[in-house]
């Protein structure tokens, strides 16, 4: 009696709730799995739909012409965005230098020094709200404080109204990437005798930086599309001008200018410059990704 | 060579917690000294307070006195100037995980701004051979991240590191918890050949291991040192009851 109630028990409690539980969660695997692969189907679609959209519309406008000339008067065929591209680079060259600096040290400051510390949060709440603010808002900013004061447009308002925006990302990335950084790393620099302020830069922050990089990239690529807060500043112009105190001209001005006319040769020129736009935006990424990666040992945790 | 170490009336809390209370203690030159104890008692947080990383945390505060040699420790130095005179082992492995083998062993060098080439690899040979790891790793000392050795290649790696600025005293907490058995023994023997030269104090919860590397041993209890004596002696013949109960196992 006692021993067949076990083996009922058994028989009942044993294999077949275990095989149904193996289905159950090898369904449930690949259901999950499917899930996850639809997601990275989603996520990719626009941006291959994007690419390919503009590759179609655009790099039949592509020539020697488009990447050396500047563009046509009205009426004429021909001309090309080579201000336009010179002119990008040199507005994003200026807020690099200006908003990744800053932007990292503060974010070193958020991470290493104000922790806790009402400046901290305050430094915090103000990146935050920063990073909400519309960029046409940005660019008229610039306007009343920079373009007014100077009486005229410029490259450098250009430069300063993106390094703004580039600010509150880079130094929330920062920040977040610091705090990845074991303690054990830091506590292993301190007690070999080395200055906090050198186990900050040569340690803490060497340690971060892949995390750091893709963060100011992400930044850069960001602010590399953004029109409107150059309309007020770097204003965009039809000639060849490398000059900070001049206005500049910029692919994404140039398109929105070109895009909002009535010609369809330069609606054309439109496409065209956006597909320059989106891939010298990743060429650039890419080119900073590998130069970052160069001599990183293999191996790691 | 090594620094004898006087501690008197050492007091440490985090917080408000009194971590350690009154500890007056007297850690010969060129000897290993054990600290034993359960966990939470107090020992890390007394090596901590001998290289002043204890006050790197913003809550934790000491008094007393720790004199090294002729050095008072919390008043004639700044904290920087100690741990340069006191290497650091800590539990868990820690090298740089962004650096060669090479920079990490120099790495104590390199960051205080020290660039001799010739020096720096005499350094780096000369560490990687006193904590037996030379032969490992002589091959990819450029090539390889610290972060890519075995964790009780990585644990020599750290003696390595603290040996390379060439330290007086120096301070390991619990460096063979996280080890298998042959890393804890190699390490072990590194300790046996090490003391010759350097003052060494080890945190340990393994008693074996304690009678095996020290000379002299201390027992620690609720931030308190119950007894401090040589090794044999408190192995064989503690003085005081709680001592007996803890290495014989009966710790309630």
């Amino acid at each position: 009696m006692n021993t067949q109630s076990l083996n009922s028990q058994q028989g009942n409690f044993q294999p077949k709730p275990t095989r149904l539980n193996i289905a159950r969660r090898t369904a449930a695997n690949y259901f999950i799995s499917g899930l996850s692969i639809l997601a990275t189907l989603v996520v990719l679609a626009p941006l291959a739909a994007v690419l390919f959209y503009l590759i179609y519309k655009g790099a039949s406008s592509l020539n020697l012409a488009f990447f050396t000339q500047v563009p046509a008067p009205v009426g004429e065929t021909g001309g090309g965005m080579a201000n336009s591209i010179i002119g990008s680079g040199v507005i994003l060259l200026v807020a690099s230098l200006m908003g990744i600096p800053i932007g990292i040290a503060a974010g070193v400051y958020l991470a290493e020094y104000g922790r806790g510390t009402m400046l901290g949060n305050a430094v915090r709440f103000t990146a935050d709200v920063l990073n909400g603010v519309p960029s046409i808002v940005m660019g008229i900013a610039v306007y009343s404080l920079v373009v007014v004061e100077q009486k005229h447009f410029s490259a450098l308002a250009g430069g300063i109204a993106l390094a703004i925006m580039m600010v509150p990302t880079v130094t929330r990335t920062t920040e977040e990437m610091l705090a990845t950084v074991p303690h054990a790393v830091r506590e292993a620099a301190l007690g070999l005798g080395v200055p906090k302020w050198r186990t900050v830069l040569s340690v803490s922050l060497r340690t971060a930086s892949p995390g750091i990089i893709t963060g100011c990239m992400l930044a850069f690529a960001r602010v590399a599309g953004e029109t409107a807060p150059l309309l007020f500043t770097a204003f965009g112009n039809q000639f060849w001008s490398f000059r900070l105190n001049e206005p500049i001209a910029a692919l994404p001005l140039q398109i929105y200018v070109y895009a909002i006319s009535p010609y369809d040769e330069w609606h054309r020129l439109a496409w065209a410059g956006s597909l320059v736009l989106i891939i010298l935006i990743m060429v650039s990424v890419t080119l900073v990704r590998i130069y970052a990666n160069r001599g990183v040992l293999k191996g790691g945790s | 060579m090594g620094v004898g170490i006087v501690v008197e009336d050492l007091n440490a809390w985090y917080g408000s917690t009194h971590t350690l209370q009154d500890i007056n203690l007297h850690i010969p030159a060129n000897h290993a000294t054990a600290l034993i104890g359960p966990s939470g008692c107090g020992k890390s947080t007394f090596v901590r307070c001998l290289n002043r990383m204890h006050e790197t945390n913003p809550i934790a505060r000491a008094t007393g006195v720790v004199r090294m040699g002729e050095l008072d420790v919390y008043r004639d130095a700044s904290p920087v100037e100690i741990r340069r005179r006191v290497g650091m082992v800590f539990q868990r492995p820690n090298p740089f995980p962004t650096m060669s083998i090479y920079d990490n062993v120099v790495s104590g060098l390199k960051l205080n701004g020290f660039r001799n080439r010739r020096i720096l690899d005499e350094t780096c040979e000369r560490s990687l051979k006193q904590a037996a790891l030379w032969d490992e790793v002589k091959d990819d000392l450029k090539k390889k991240s610290g972060a890519s050795l075995s964790g009780g290649q990585q644990q020599r790696l750290c003696i390595a590191r603290a040996l390379a600025v060439d330290p007086e005293v120096l301070l390991m907490d619990e460096p063979a918890s996280a080890l298998d058995p042959v890393s804890t023994s190699k390490i072990e023997d590194l300790i046996f050949q090490l003391k010759s030269q350097y003052t060494i104090v080890i945190v340990t919860h393994n008693m074996q291991q304690a009678a095996r590397v020290a000379e002299n041993t201390g027992f620690f209890l609720s931030g308190k040192l119950v007894e401090f004596d040589s090794t044999h002696k408190i192995f064989t013949n503690p003085r005081d009851k709680r001592t007996e109960d803890y290495i014989t196992g009966r710790f309630g």
